[in-house]
């Protein structure tokens, strides 16, 4: 079966967006290929920093005839739904249908023909049309064209054919860019015109021309070279999966080189010198395994969690790995996209020279920030606006370390302390480092603090106030560090709640989310009981939207759960129960729930509570009135009301005990007590009795059993 | 450079020789070379000959050098890569031909900085200039690792659509001096190529301007008058946009348009004045943008812009 090869050549791909690219350019052209019915056996994307390719294996020649019918109204239908049905069928006119009788009477039928396409005519069609309506995050004009690409079309590849024949060019032009056989390799390299065909033999050529056009090869070289110049000097790579990606799409053709900076810049802390290398030079740094760095500090050197899909800023700037120690060593190592005619020196040295010049303003911001007492910067604050409507920094500052006091009784950290760590908390926003590599914000309060002889526990908690960064970061432990994380996150919550900026569809630009989840993992992980609602409030007086807020919270606490493991539909049973606003309860509840619904009894308990409030439901709904209020006992005719009264009875007063105790799993199991007496009671009794006093006598006793369930969830929330 | 160049003129020998390749370069594609705009602005890119010229039908081809002013920028001299002044080489070309790319580099070249052994990199990064209404796509352009030009295909110029695009280029020619020159310090390059008692250098030509423009940039200058400026230039760029628009044609498009070159350096003074609060600079940026894109209005209304 036939191959179709697709290449768009172009002017410089951003980073960034090269994988989504290739995915795009798959998954568009293939579903595409098989709405007009030609299915493929197999498809894979390349890109580069000037190419996306797409080779579809195994595609069929030409799609299948297909011939349908389509069901329209009666043929005395009102003129308006007959003309629908034309226009919908696609005919010339109601004459084309034919008319069919079923027992209603006569109808009309289009018969609807579609004959195969070939592939070719398929291709030439859709691969346009992928092209102007691609979906790149930015996009732009060039020249005089009015193409959208995301830089300026150079070329386009487009060829099709069976295995063993020559594969013909599908013809067709976007804007000017006709399609063809020719593609280019290496701009300096091999900046030639080469003929390819189908996949194998464009892989081939463009590795002889200098191009690698499988991204997770070049990533694999990069690494390999890497790790290979790092060991010949005895040394370490840092590892950086961002910062691979990233690289990978800046070059076609992977050459790793070694450069060195003067030792004497080893002085600065190193994840500033990583900052500095990475973010400005995307060079990786290394590390010598022999030595062990001054900079090491008990945060640095803590587990880091799991490992992460994404990188994270926070890993990012980790620059002492999970699985290594040592100090940084004076040597980085870049990737070219040349094999220069001077075996790289000139690379290097250029390289070397704009590290050099990063490391020396990095080290002056590093001396000239220590000249300054963080607590000497306060007054800067007042001039710096947080938010239009939320006052400046400084007020924000103070509200923190007012909200962090009062928290302290909740997470048991030292008042003093904590209140000052959140006065320090985000001094270093406004040092030089700070302003230069913004994602060292926090680490360099750090810093500067223990640099001044603040207690460690409190520059910890400059670091470790921003924690958790997402649901995959490192959660402080350190109560002072958690009573200021806490304070910092519900105060943005509380603030940007105020004055109506919430998050909105995938619009979140103040992170809040984040902040939420924050929130959730720090009182869940630490076990700490804090009322949210009461926290509300001392954060911030007459804030009216706490209930909103709340459900907010219950949101993201669903998210968090069902990321998890636990199911959804038990966050909202506990969730929808009065004045739940406390997560760590709400957590322990939504684990007993999920425990005892595994259990037979609690399977049979929910499905008799189900058949309960069905019955319940019904007859209120029937009768337009509810069914509260005590049963009375009198009414008790059969032993199996009365044996569920007493049960009922005996029940809530066990249910009462146990949550009094917070002990959810107990609670429950009492509840499972009632499954007995409910089964026999269906088994026996006729809830609609024809007496209308004893009927009503029934329904209440049913009800008790749906209010005693309510005690520890809504049961009508949860899942069949 | 041919081989009849004298030394002291080759680029990588002075910064003159260097900005005279580049000027040669751009003239042989057909360039109009035009001499720096005689007004303070923050980039190349403020001159009328990008900004005016990239709006509207009408090809055109241009290269010069602009002094560029960046007042929050100095250092008193003290740094040895920063200035308040400075020097962009500008080029811009519309539309934007297929082979810009490959133009650019042959300019890289022509100064000395050969593709085979040095490393060129295009590097993403989008251009926004809120002030001027404009943005763009493009590339940082990089040697080795450090930044040398800007490259930007216009997308958009004082709030319009730019058809055709233009591809604008921007060297900094202190930076690809130093680098071709192999000098760690901007106030060390060679100006005027030659050695010994006949040497010049860029700190003997600019060195004391950093210097006395930092005092005057960050602690002089009379934030009252500053105020009073920009309110003045402001003004009178509103008024020149009406007396001028007589309906179908607009003849002050361009006087109107200094005024705001103006007003946009005077709030760069201000701000390095360190005067101006947040909340206010944003409306300072506003009123700026609503003068380039009233102009923008009115150049469209002129010969020059296609009308």
């Amino acid at each position: 079966m036939p191959d179709l090869l697709l290449e768009l050549y172009s002017e410089e791909i951003p980073a960034r967006m090269q994988r989504e690219a290739q995915e795009n350019l798959r998954k568009l052209v293939t579903d595409k290929l098989v709405d007009a019915g030609l299915t493929y056996e197999g498809a894979k994307a390349f890109s580069t920093p000037r190419r996306l390719a797409l080779a579809v294996h195994g595609l069929l020649a030409k799609s299948k005839d297909v011939r349908e019918e389509k069901k329209g109204p009666r043929v005395d239908a009102p003129e308006r739904a007959i003309e629908g049905f034309v226009k919908s069928a696609g005919l010339k006119s109601i004459n084309e249908a034919k008319v069919q009788q079923d027992k209603k009477g006569d109808f009309y039928i289009a018969v609807i023909e579609k004959k195969g396409r070939k592939a070719e005519d398929v291709i030439k069609e859709i691969v346009p049309e992928v092209v102007r309506g691609f979906p790149w995050p930015k996009s732009m004009r060039w020249g005089s064209g009015a193409l959208n690409w995301v830089r300026p079309l150079h070329s386009i590849v487009c060829t099709f054919g069976p295995e063993t024949e020559e594969p013909e060019v599908v013809r067709f032009a976007i804007d000017g860019v006709d399609s063809g056989d020719h593609t280019r390799g290496h701009p300096v390299m091999a900046p030639g015109r080469i003929k390819v065909k189908r996949l194998e033999d464009y892989l081939h050529s463009l590795d002889k021309a200098k191009v690698v056009a499988d991204r997770d090869r070049r990533k694999a070289m990069i690494l390999a070279d890497a790790k290979d110049l790092a060991l010949a000097q005895g040394l370490e790579l840092v590892e950086d999966e961002g910062l691979l990606e990233e690289v990978a799409g800046l070059v076609e053709w992977p050459v790793v080189l070694l450069g060195e900076f003067d030792k004497s810049y080893l002085d600065i802390p190193p994840e500033v010198i990583r900052a500095t290398i990475r973010a400005n030079q995307k060079c990786f740094v290394l590390r010598d395994p022999k030595s062990t760095s001054p900079f090491e500090t008990p945060a640095a050197r803590a587990p880091q969690g799991e490992v992460k899909k994404k990188p994270h800023p926070e890993e990012a700037r980790s620059a002492v790995s999970k699985d290594g120690t040592g100090a940084l060593a004076n040597k980085f190592i870049l990737v070219s996209n040349l094999e220069a005619k001077d075996g790289g020196a000139a690379i290097k040295a250029g390289n070397a020279r704009v590290i050099r010049a990063r490391l020396s303003d990095a080290k002056f911001f590093w001396d000239q920030d220590r000249k300054t007492k963080l607590e000497a910067r306060l007054p800067k604050f007042s001039g710096i606006t947080f938010h239009e409507k939320l006052g400046t920094q400084a007020e924000r500052i103070e509200r923190i370390a007012r909200l962090a006091k009062e928290l302290v009784p909740i997470v048991k950290a030292d008042p003093a302390k904590a209140e000052r760590a959140a006065r320090l908390a985000k001094l270093d926003l406004v040092t030089e480092m700070v302003g230069e590599f913004p994602e060292l914000q926090g680490l360099m309060g750090k810093y500067y603090a223990l640099a001044e002889g603040i207690e460690p526990e409190i520059a910890a908690a400059l670091e470790e106030h921003y924690k958790p960064q997402g649901p995959n970061d490192r959660v402080p432990t350190s109560p002072v560090s958690v009573a200021v994380a806490l304070a910092d996150k519900i105060d943005t919550l509380v603030g940007f709640w105020a004055i109506d900026e919430k998050p909105t569809g995938s619009k979140d630009p103040y992170a809040l989310r984040r902040a939420a989840l924050g929130v959730i993992r720090l009182v869940v992980d630490n076990k700490i009981r804090l009322p949210l609602l009461g926290a509300f409030a001392k954060a911030r007086k007459n804030f009216s939207e706490a209930n909103d807020l709340l459900a907010f919270f219950a949101d993201r606490l669903k998210v968090h759960l069902r990321d998890q493991g636990a199911r959804h539909d038990l966050v909202d049973a506990v969730f929808s129960l009065e004045g739940q606003d406390d997560l760590l309860m709400i957590v322990r509840r939504v684990e007993a729930l999920g425990k005892f619904l595994s259990t037979d009894n609690g399977r049979n308990l929910l499905a008799g509570y189900k058949r309960v409030a069905n019955i319940v439901g019904i007859e209120e709904k029937k009768d337009k009135k509810s069914y509260t209020g005590e049963p009375d006992a009198k009414l008790l005719q059969q032993p199996e009301e009365k044996t569920l009264a007493d049960a009922i009875q005996k029940v809530e007063g066990e249910v009462a005990a146990a949550l009094k105790k917070e002990d959810f799993e107990g609670a429950m199991a009492a509840i499972s007590k009632l499954r007995a007496p409910v089964d026999s009671f269906f088994d026996k009794v006729t809830v609609n009795a024809d007496d209308k006093a004893l009927r009503e006598n029934r329904l209440k006793l049913l009800n008790r059993i749906r209010a005693a369930t309510r005690t520890v969830a809504d049961f009508s929330k949860i899942g069949g | 450079m041919n081989d009849s160049t004298p030394a002291s003129l080759r680029p990588e020998r002075s910064f003159q020789g260097l900005i005279l390749a580049l000027q040669t370069f751009w003239a042989e594609q057909g360039c109009v070379i035009l001499q720096p705009y005689d007004m303070e602005m923050g980039a190349g890119t403020f001159h009328p000959a990008t900004t005016l010229r990239a709006l509207g039908p009408k090809p055109w081809k241009a290269a010069y050098v602009q002094p560029s002013r960046r007042p929050k920028d100095g250092r008193y001299g003290e740094n040895p890569n920063r200035l308040q002044h400075y020097y962009q080489f500008q080029v811009i070309l519309k539309p934007s031909p297929a082979d810009i790319q490959e133009l650019y580099l042959k300019s890289l070249e022509r100064i000395g900085i050969d593709r085979k052994t040095h490393d060129i990199r295009f590097v993403e990064d989008d251009w926004e200039s809120p002030t001027l209404g404009a943005w763009g796509l493009g590339w940082e352009c990089w040697c080795d690792g450090m930044e040398v030009s800007q490259f930007t295909y216009f997308q958009q110029v004082a709030g319009f659509e730019c058809s055709p695009v233009s591809g604008e280029l921007t060297y900094g020619l202190e930076r690809l001096a130093m680098y071709v020159q192999g000098v760690e310090n901007v106030f060390d390059l060679n100006f005027n190529g030659r050695d010994g008692k006949e040497k010049v250098t860029y700190g003997d030509v600019y060195l004391q301007a950093e210097q006395e423009y930092s005092r005057y940039n960050f602690d002089a200058a009379d934030t009252e008058m500053l105020f009073r400026h920009f309110k003045d230039a402001e003004q009178e760029c509103l008024r020149l946009l009406k007396i001028g628009d007589n309906d179908a044609k607009h003849e002050m498009a361009l006087p109107a348009y200094d005024q705001c070159i103006k007003a946009s350096h005077v709030f760069n003074l201000l701000d390095a004045r360190g005067v101006i609060s947040v909340t206010e600079r944003q409306s300072y940026i506003l009123r700026v943008r609503d003068l380039a894109k009233a102009c923008g209005a009115a150049w469209l209304k002129t010969s020059g812009g296609g009308t």
